[in-house]
């Protein structure tokens, strides 16, 4: 892809992202939806520090690469934890925040210690494909968790439109960035032109949720059954 | 063998979450009452048709663009190829997934002449603000 065209994606990208928290502050679910706003509030100051970056080593630069795994690493996690605030969100009647914030760290560490093994075995660039390996790794534990989350949804009768819509683009964000992942694992040859998809995938998350807080009242509310793929033949 | 299984369940994944998503944005639009305007150019019946969604894509497209809706419509554009490919390989297999693709079909032209009356009144609304300028 040339630096042009991935400059431009990255700046519609941050545009996006901008455009999510001031969507949030002017339908006033900023603090309600917290997490997710920092995922998105960091994502702007990530987009800027690739933005100069690739203006002054470029796109196909080891630098924009390092930088690029680094944050995203640091990304996925604050993501990991968004995806958990809208857990404590679902089940906020039932009280369990405590214990699901105490699953979510010791799921966390679990899946670190796996990619700390998996990697300390097979590499001498430790820290660096840690960080790959523990994006890639919280990547799929994200879409399993996203897909349980969305399990439990199914059996509430009404739920706020706008959540439905946080979880399932969160899902397909997960989905996509996983099956990415495992494609260049299953043809390394892939991935280098996997690599710069990331960036045009990267604007989805930010797209969709800038449309849910921007479109979609609060007060309106689904029944997430009636939306279910095993609801569909009748 | 790991990256294969993780391979398909990212897909399958995928479809379960990516079929809601676009159902969620349908069933957001489905109580908008469309426009005598809207109803007259795109000439849709109730229920609306499956038939019907290229046509109105393709007056939506001669509206200005909103930036805000053409992500939806795009995603309702794979969805309705999705549900075209579905409809041609279960013509003979399952008739009753048939049925059930041609309502969602429906429902997809209806988004879309629900997408097409808001850009309508959009265009409208700018232009009674640039004459008041």
């Amino acid at each position: 892809m040339p630096g042009s065209a991935s400059y431009a994606i990255l700046l519609l990208g941050t545009l996006l992202e901008a455009l999510v928290v001031v969507s949030a502050l002017k339908r006033k679910v900023f603090r309600k939806y917290f997490v997710l706003n920092l995922y998105m509030a960091l994502c702007l100051l990530v987009s800027w520090g690739r933005h100069y970056i690739i203006a002054h080593d470029g796109v196909s630069s080891l630098q924009y690469r390092y930088f690029y795994f680094y944050t995203d690493a640091l990304l996925t996690i604050v993501l990991y934890f968004s995806l958990i605030s809208l857990y404590i969100s679902v089940f906020e009647e039932m009280k369990v925040g405590r214990y699901l914030r105490l699953g979510a760290v010791v799921l966390l560490a679990g899946t670190s210690w796996f990619s700390y093994a998996v990697v300390s075995q097979s590499s001498h660039k430790i820290l660096t494909y840690f960080a790959f390996e523990l994006s890639q790794n919280l990547y799929f534990v994200g879409l399993v968790l996203t897909y349980v989350l969305w399990a439990a949804v199914l059996k509430m009768r009404q739920t706020p439109a706008l959540l439905i819509q946080l979880v399932l683009s969160l899902g397909i964000y997960f989905s996509f960035f996983a099956a990415s992942y495992a494609l260049s694992n299953l043809h390394p040859t892939l991935y280098s032109r996997v690599f710069y998809l990331f960036p045009v995938v990267g604007c989805l998350l930010p797209l969709s949720w800038a449309y849910a807080f921007w479109r979609v009242p609060n007060e309106v509310r689904l029944s997430p059954a009636r939306l279910a793929m095993a609801a569909v033949p009748r | 063998m790991i990256a294969a299984l993780i391979l398909g369940c990212s897909i399958v994944f995928f479809l379960q979450f990516f079929v809601p998503y676009c159902r969620s944005l349908i069933a957001a639009s489905s109580s908008h009452v469309l426009s005598p305007e809207v109803q007259d150019v795109t000439g849709l019946t109730t229920p609306a048709s499956g038939e019907d969604f290229d046509r109105v894509v393709q007056l939506l497209r001669l509206c200005p663009d909103r930036p805000e809706d053409r992500g939806e419509i795009r995603a309702i554009g794979v969805y309705f190829g999705m549900l075209n490919f579905l409809t041609a390989v279960s013509r003979s297999i399952a008739p009753s997934v048939r049925t059930w693709t041609e309502r969602e079909r429906g429902r997809c032209t209806y988004f879309a002449a629900v997408a097409l009356d808001r850009r309508v009144a959009f265009s409208r609304d700018l232009l009674a603000q640039q004459i008041e300028a």
